[in-house]
């Protein structure tokens, strides 16, 4: 597999003269940079949608005085918050109430960089992506469980502790769906993961077996308790504890904060969106691999990701807030043990293709086999 | 000022909490534990305004509670020791902001029992027609508000667009939106025209209709149900003993309203439900969910309540006739009403050859229903203080009055 700077590199002269290793230093701060103004301005827009979608199911309208349908509202927000005044409280532990938010900030963005956004769209093609963007994500958590600490305020204290008792029902699941394709896919690089889905719709991962389907699912939901997006938003529980985690943050601090989440959740659905459906597979037989085509797969996986962005909204702004048990049995006791036969199941899945249906050298094995 | 804060129940441990004590003793042994003093509110978002609650919580359970109040007292009742009687109407609207003309209606029976003051039969009419569209009104908040405490932000916001009308038809004939001093003593401000009862015709529909939506929502959602079912119960006996009225008390079996049991106005005239006990929809007696139940059931029953009015109100003048220097003779007077959170009393003595009251007093129902959260609130989750004091809903502006 090629990176798109490889490409470069081989296709212009000059760059070959230079140090390589100059070259892919500049090349990845370069792609970095990319995906990082890319990530930021989909999280600011994010938040956009979400007002604006809100706006429409609550009989309301929503912001739409900043640029046209109100598309530039994060900048204003954004700017409004930068000029706010940055108090730390007096009793706060002042070096972690400092570094807490661009922890939580490098969790959330940091993973981007092993996602692919199309071919050969990606900063860095990783082996090791799934298990990449869980252990980023999962940083996140310190960032905050540091944030409600050092706040050194009873009601993020709380939060932080409600942070950490649904982080550890919720990575279970999380990761074992995750892994379940994995099984499927027989790696874990994001992209390889959806050269195997491409082609027609049925070659998705979702599609393949009742227990990708049911994985799917299951990620999906353990996916809005990671995201600590309502229903199970009990971190910031507005209405039990003020602000939860952020209650003692102001200004362009918790500005961060609310990007960090934002950002977290168009992960969430473009890593959903590349394990389950497709990719940047538009659902039937088209080569998207060209120079110019590509951006058109990038324009499917982006829809892909705005459709799943607009159910976790849809969902945020029907569901009231689960409670603290009830989370607790949720993960543990449904999500968890349906993740765990998803695993088995899967493994079962591809063994019986190898063996019974023949593996690759019939379509139908290939076809339920994936890249196992 | 004396230390209010930290200083809870003093002594013995609360009946409900003796399981999670023995745990806690389990866990202290070999790892040390510390319980911390919460002061939810004055200003926090699901305290319904300036409530404070002391809160004692080990990790997220509730150990002991106190409320304190007193934050907005603003003298309504000294107010009507010192204004002449038909002065002090205004200020019974900014008690329960919420339930204006519920409030006016009882304090103007009052101060006409208390002068021998005949209110003309269609002024009747009118002020049980207003009464119904504000309990209406104010039950619609109070779902509402639920949910929005309950973390289900939308049906708050739904809940405005049907608000909104209601509120309208009572700033057309009073001019305000909120607070009204439409009924005056001896009648009613203004008549209602034609037109304002074609409104009042569609907008109950418009109400009607939408009943179901909010139940979609809410009452049959799955994870409303969890958060509500066996939280918070108010048994039979509790009711009683902390002296809850209105929803509160129905949903704990107690079959008793005001408008029906102890009839004042015109009441006795129409057919209507009182909703009480268990719904069979699940849960238990006097849980979060059967409060809530029977405001949605309640809202129905206003509904019928108002197309009957409608339909018998009679001709004629609508307001009494007032003597110029109102002064009513000796004596003293206990009148009680039905406000859409339980029971309103308004207690007035006259000394006579006065045109203030010698005493105003008023019984307000969120007072005694905030009161009995000590006892239930006990044992429970930080998540279910919230969904109980949100069931309960109270009003400050009438606790601390």
């Amino acid at each position: 597999m090629q990176s798109l700077l490889d490409q470069l590199i081989e296709s212009t002269s000059w760059l070959q003269g230079l140090p390589v290793g100059l070259v892919y230093a500049a090349g990845m701060v370069i792609a970095c940079n990319l995906v990082l103004v890319y990530a930021s301005a989909l999280a600011g827009e994010t938040v956009w949608l979400e007002r604006r979608v809100s706006g429409r199911m609550q009989a309301r309208i929503g912001p739409n005085r900043v640029g046209p349908q109100g598309l530039l509202q994060f900048l204003a927000d954004g700017l409004k918050l930068l000029g706010k005044e940055d108090i730390v409280p007096k009793t706060a532990d002042k070096p972690i109430f400092l570094i807490a938010p661009i922890i939580v900030f490098v969790g959330a963005f940091a993973a981007f960089a092993v996602v692919p956004f199309g071919h050969y769209l990606v900063a860095a093609d990783m082996n090791v992506g799934i298990f990449l963007v869980l252990s980023l994500t999962s940083i996140e958590v310190v960032g905050i469980i540091m944030a409600g600490w050092a706040s050194n305020s009873k009601w993020a204290i709380l939060g932080a502790m409600r942070e950490v008792a649904q982080m550890v029902s919720y990575e279970l699941p999380l990761g074992l769906a995750a892994l379940s394709i994995v099984v499927l896919a027989g790696t874990m690089n994001l992209s390889e993961i959806v050269y195997q889905q491409e082609g027609w719709f049925w070659n998705w991962y979702v599609f393949r077996g009742p227990f990708a389907f049911v994985a799917f699912f299951a990620f999906f939901v353990s996916a809005l308790a990671a995201l600590k997006r309502a229903p199970f938003d009990l971190p910031e529980a507005e209405s039990e504890l003020v602000a939860g985690f952020h209650t003692e943050y102001t200004g362009f601090r918790f500005a961060v904060f609310f990007l960090a989440e934002y950002a977290a959740m168009i992960l969430f659905s473009m890593v959903t969106a590349i394990l389950f459906l497709g990719g940047w597979s538009p659902g039937f037989d088209i080569d998207l691999s060209g120079p110019l085509s590509r951006w058109i797969g990038a324009l499917i996986l982006f829809g892909k990701t705005i459709a799943l962005l607009f159910v976790m909204i849809w969902v945020r702004w029907t569901l009231p807030r689960f409670r603290i048990d009830r989370v607790m049995y949720l993960c543990y006791k449904v999500l968890l043990p349906v993740s765990v036969v998803c695993v088995v199941g899967m493994a079962i899945q591809v063994l019986l293709a190898m063996t019974v249906f023949g593996g690759r050298a019939n379509a139908f094995g290939t076809w339920l086999m994936g890249g196992g | 000022m004396a230390e209010r804060g930290p200083d809870l129940r003093s002594g013995g441990e609360p009946e409900g909490a003796v399981e999670i004590h023995e745990r806690q003793e389990a866990v202290g042994r070999d790892l040390r534990t510390e319980e911390m003093v919460f002061n939810m509110g004055p200003q926090h978002p699901a305290t319904h305004g300036v409530l404070r609650v002391a809160v004692r919580t080990d990790g997220e359970h509730v150990r002991a509670l106190q409320p304190h109040v007193g934050n907005i007292h603003r003298c309504a009742e000294k107010i009507g020791e010192s204004l002449p009687y038909y002065q002090w109407i205004p200020y019974l609207d900014r008690m329960d902001y919420l339930a204006a003309i519920c409030n006016e209606h009882v304090g103007c029976m009052a101060i006409e029992r208390l002068g021998g003051i005949e209110v003309p039969e269609r002024a009747e009419y009118i002020r049980v027609i207003v009464a119904e569209v504000q309990r209406i009104l104010s039950h619609l908040m109070a779902i509402g508000v639920y949910g929005l405490d309950l973390g289900a932000f939308t049906p708050f916001l739904h809940q405005f667009r049907e608000r909104e009308r209601g509120m309208d038809l009572l700033d057309h004939i009073s001019g305000g939106r909120l607070l009204y001093h439409y009924i005056r003593i001896g009648g009613v401000k203004r008549d209602l025209s034609q037109d304002w009862l074609d409104e009042l015709d569609a907008w109950t529909s418009e109400v009607e209709r939408r009943m179901p939506e909010y139940n979609t929502l809410l009452l049959h959602n799955r994870v409303f149900q969890e958060r509500t079912f066996r939280v918070g119960i108010i048994d039979r006996d509790t009711g009683v003993r902390w002296g809850v009225t209105g929803p509160g008390l129905r949903a704990a079996g107690v079959d008793w309203d005001c408008r029906r049991d102890a009839p004042y106005s015109i009441y006795d005239r129409f057919d209507f439900e009182v909703p009480y006990g268990a719904s069979d929809i699940g849960g238990v007696l006097g849980d979060c969910f059967q409060r809530h139940w029977i405001r949605v059931r309640e809202i129905e029953e206003s509904l019928k309540i108002i197309r009957q009015a409608r339909e018998q109100m009679p001709e004629g003048p609508v307001m009494g006739r007032v003597p110029k220097g109102f002064k009513p003779p000796a004596g003293e007077v206990y009148i009680r009403g039905e406000n859409p959170r339980g029971e309103l009393a308004c207690y007035m003595v006259s000394a006579g050859k006065s045109d203030k009251a010698w005493r105003a007093r008023c019984r307000g129902p969120s007072f005694s229903n905030i009161a009995c959260i000590t006892e239930i609130a006990e044992g429970q989750l930080i998540a279910d203080l919230v969904a109980i004091i949100g069931s309960l809903d109270i009003v400050l502006g009438e606790v601390d009055r």
